[in-house]
């Protein structure tokens, strides 16, 4: 499973990289990286259909993670990408706009890694 | 006639002189008798004058010394106004530090959050390394044991390096709340204006979620560090980040179509100059205020919601470190504050 993690901090990657070390070693996923709503809509229409997943960060500097979701769901319909957004502001209003745009989740950071594996296996 | 000349004129008569020498010697004697009463005439005006002067001159000095008296009181006056509007002053100072706190707050704590969320990720990964790294050593897996090891040096730093940046982020506010007048010390301005446009940007948007704009930054690589008071010197500048997505907001609110929010700042050395420049796209400034924004109390914001010290502070601080500040703008386009430091 491809999953394309947009984050505007850098680490996120290294992070996630150790976090599903197993998972990429056994080869069960496989994770790109962008660190800006703008950056990862150019792998989308670079690479169309290929990421399965998209977690994304709301807020980024440039285009917010809820602009890129809604880019995402008008711009590549078929087959639908599974989008789940995370933030550190949990709060009402982002939720309700993000779910309002289509997303297919909300998590807020700190990340619940337990968590977010256990949503992943669902999705596979 | 004078008793003396009387005594002279009745001698005279007992002479025995010819008619003609009496008559001329009582003439002459009528003469010095005129003389006499007009000196004493004059004698007894000066005496007047005299008199005249000295009570005017009495008057003079008393005069003089009420004023006196009042030009005394008048300092002691002034020089109590003058302490009560320094301690004013200080206090508007420090209650300008605390509004600007204010809004550093909800940046703050976005931005240390997220360090401190890297810091549990990755020592929770270090956790589970080690337990698999023993798993291994039990296993006698000398080669996968060492690949554990190089990964949790890197977690390690990771944790480090994380831990010192939410360190720096809560130095950075004690330092910007202080009220004592800070040292000049050499400073990294790229790293100091980076880090304040990341807390007045998250503050922003902490507190209005519906707020986003592009940054854009084109700092020169390699500037010599420069001498500021590390507090004065960043909340000019939070200052200045602060008007700019305030410009942007408003202009927003207007809903032109196609409007890109964007806030950039650039630093580049020039001569023996560092020149700043911080650009809004947004409202920009009317020539009918431009040249009343520095000075204090003045604000367009509506009543209650800026305190119009802003750039009037920031003018203060600029000119403390020997720089200056000039504003370029065209209303409804854009708005940049130039700064020159020397360096």
């Amino acid at each position: 499973m491809k999953i394309l993690v947009v984050d505007d901090e850098k680490d996120i990657k290294m992070l996630f990289e150790q976090r599903f070390r197993k998972e990429i070693k056994n080869g069960d996923v496989n994770f790109i990286f962008a660190f800006s709503g703008e950056e990862a809509l150019g792998y989308l229409s670079q690479h169309v259909h290929e990421a399965v997943l998209i977690l994304s960060d709301i807020n980024m500097p440039g285009m917010s993670g809820l602009e890129l979701l809604q880019n995402i769901k008008q711009k590549f319909v078929a087959p639908p990408t599974v989008v789940m957004m995370i933030t550190a502001y949990g709060d009402a209003e982002n939720y309700n706009t993000a779910m309002r745009l289509g997303a297919d989740d909300f998590l807020t950071k700190p990340v619940d890694f337990r968590l977010l594996k256990e949503k992943l296996k669902l999705k596979i | 006639m004078d008793q003396d000349l009387q005594s002279i004129v009745e001698r005279l008569n007992a002479l025995d002189i010819s008619e003609e020498a009496r008559a001329i010697l009582a003439e002459a004697l009528k003469s010095i008798d005129k003389k006499f009463s007009l000196t004493d005439f004059k004698l007894a005006r000066t005496e007047k004058v005299k008199k005249t002067t000295g009570i005017l001159l009495e008057e003079t000095i008393e005069e003089l010394q009420r004023k006196s008296k009042s030009f005394t009181e008048m300092t002691i006056l002034l020089k109590n106004a003058q302490e009560e509007l320094k301690s004013t002053r200080s206090q508007l100072l420090q209650a300008e530090k605390m509004a600007s706190l204010g809004e550093l707050t909800a940046g703050i704590a976005h931005e240390i959050q997220n360090p401190l969320n890297f810091v549990n990720n990755f020592s929770d990964v270090n956790t589970e390394l080690i337990g698999e790294m023993q798993d291994e050593l039990d296993k006698g897996n000398t080669a996968e044991v060492r690949i554990i090891a190089a990964d949790i040096f890197e977690n390690e730093q990771k944790i480090n390096y994380h831990g010192k940046r939410a360190d720096a982020i809560v130095k950075g506010m004690l330092q910007h709340s202080r009220s004592n007048s800070g040292q000049k010390e050499p400073t990294d301005i790229n790293a100091l204006i980076d880090e304040y446009l990341r807390l007045s940007y998250h503050g922003l948007r902490a507190r209005d979620k519906a707020f986003n704009a592009t940054l854009e930054t084109d700092f020169e690589k390699d500037l010599p560090k420069v001498n500021v008071i590390r507090q004065d010197f960043g909340r000019v500048i939070l200052n200045l980040f602060t008007n700019a997505f305030y410009s942007i907001t408003e202009k927003k609110e207007q809903g032109k179509d196609n409007f890109e929010p964007t806030v950039s700042v650039s630093t580049k050395k020039a001569d023996k100059q560092l020149e700043i420049r911080i650009r809004d796209n947004g409202v920009g400034i009317s020539q009918a205020i431009l040249d009343k924004v520095f000075q204090p109390f003045f604000t367009t914001k509506p009543t209650g919601q800026g305190t119009g010290l802003g750039l009037s502070l920031s003018l203060d601080v600029i000119r403390a470190h020997g720089g200056s500040i000039k504003v370029e703008t065209e209303e409804g386009t854009f708005a940049e504050f130039i700064i020159m430091l020397p360096l």
